[in-house]
């Protein structure tokens, strides 16, 4: 079995599986930061960061933080409870939404 | 026959895969997670409810910053630094950036090396890290002086919202403090490795259980959530 082999030896990877990750990364981060160097801005500029930014976590969750070698339920546990986080950042967006109406309508701007 | 019972139920122990491996391990009366030890799912579940502080940070700067009426500060600018007469944007963050990067890809070698045994690789590596991990408290450090030296505090700021200064302090300043916990962390690792305390099972100073090559993994995990967590930082913070 995959899972339990990989255990067995304590997570050996090859080397440079490790190095591969470590470039992209770069790439990655280098491609985050032009975003902002050329200016990009509007739905495209917060499409690429969210972008860039989920594929840099990806990878160091799953090789350097071998997950994608861990248990089904390991991973399960980890991961269930972290989706609940991206529920409560819906339930800000809306709430902030809503005080910023209410400051515009109550307040005037500049408050 | 009990014997019998007992091999079969190693077999459907260790031959499950999928869901069907999910519920073997929840349904288990004596770990959860099977070939983990418990060190790892340990650091794993104190990963995750460091996870909820940092988010709970993040998201209070999101809602914040999207409730102000007062413009916030472009990031772009602030972060800005002049080298050779030119204004770079968010130069020091993207190098802030490449070292915390770089410093994730040392551990995970040195995570390798250790399971291989080389411990004089997996120790210089481990220091390495250690020194990537300095820099960039370092240059946290000098982007900390020269905001507090523009005025920048945690209830104003010369350029708009005061929420700007509370959230940059708060945030980043947890971060950093994670990052030195973790070159202490780094340090007394690869000195245990470096004495060959995981090839001999001394046993710890505060534990009394014996090293094991598994704590150059576990530390590995910490420090590659630091530099995950600086992921969303830079994406967030700097970048939005």
């Amino acid at each position: 079995m995959a899972q339990g082999g990989a255990h067995a030896q304590g997570q050996q990877h090859p080397i440079k599986l490790y190095l591969v990750v470590w470039a992209w990364l770069f790439v990655l981060s280098a491609c985050s930061y032009f975003v902002d160097y050329f200016q990009v801005q509007g739905l495209l500029r917060y499409a690429l960061i969210v972008l860039f930014m989920l594929l840099k976590a990806g990878l160091i969750v799953a090789i350097f933080m071998h997950m994608a070698w861990e248990r089904l339920s390991l991973v399960y546990a980890i991961l269930v409870p972290i989706s609940a986080v991206l529920v409560f950042v819906a339930i800000m967006v809306l709430e902030s939404d809503y005080t910023l109406l209410s400051r515009i309508v109550f307040f005037g701007s500049g408050s | 026959m009990a014997e019998q019972a007992a091999t079969d139920l190693r077999t459907t122990y260790t031959e499950t895969s999928g869901l069907r491996s999910i519920a073997s391990d929840f349904s288990s009366d004596r770990q959860a997670f099977r070939n983990v030890s418990w060190g790892k799912a340990m650091m794993w579940i104190f990963l995750l409810s460091d996870t909820f502080v940092f988010s709970c940070f993040l998201i209070s700067y999101m809602t914040a910053r999207m409730s102000t009426t007062v413009p916030w500060p472009n990031t772009s600018e602030v972060f800005a630094l002049t080298i050779g007469g030119k204004s770079l944007p968010l130069i020091l963050i993207a190098i802030m950036t490449f070292v915390l990067i770089s410093s994730s890809g040392t551990m995970a070698m040195a995570v390798n090396f250790g399971y291989r045994r080389d411990r004089r690789k997996t120790a210089i590596l481990m220091l390495v890290t250690a020194l990537l991990g300095t820099t960039f408290v370092g240059m946290q450090a000098f982007e900390w002086t020269k905001l507090i030296h523009e005025g920048v505090r945690p209830w104003a700021n010369p350029w708009g919202a005061a929420q700007f200064g509370s959230s940059f302090f708060m945030i980043t300043g947890f971060h950093g403090t994670h990052v030195s916990i973790g070159v202490i962390f780094l340090l007394v690792i690869a000195r245990k490795v470096w004495r060959g305390d995981f090839d001999q099972e001394r046993r710890g100073f505060f534990t009394s259980r014996k090293g094991r090559y598994e704590s150059v993994e576990i530390m590995g995990l910490y420090w590659h959530f630091v530099d995950l967590v600086w992921v969303f930082i830079f994406a967030f913070f700097y970048l939005w």
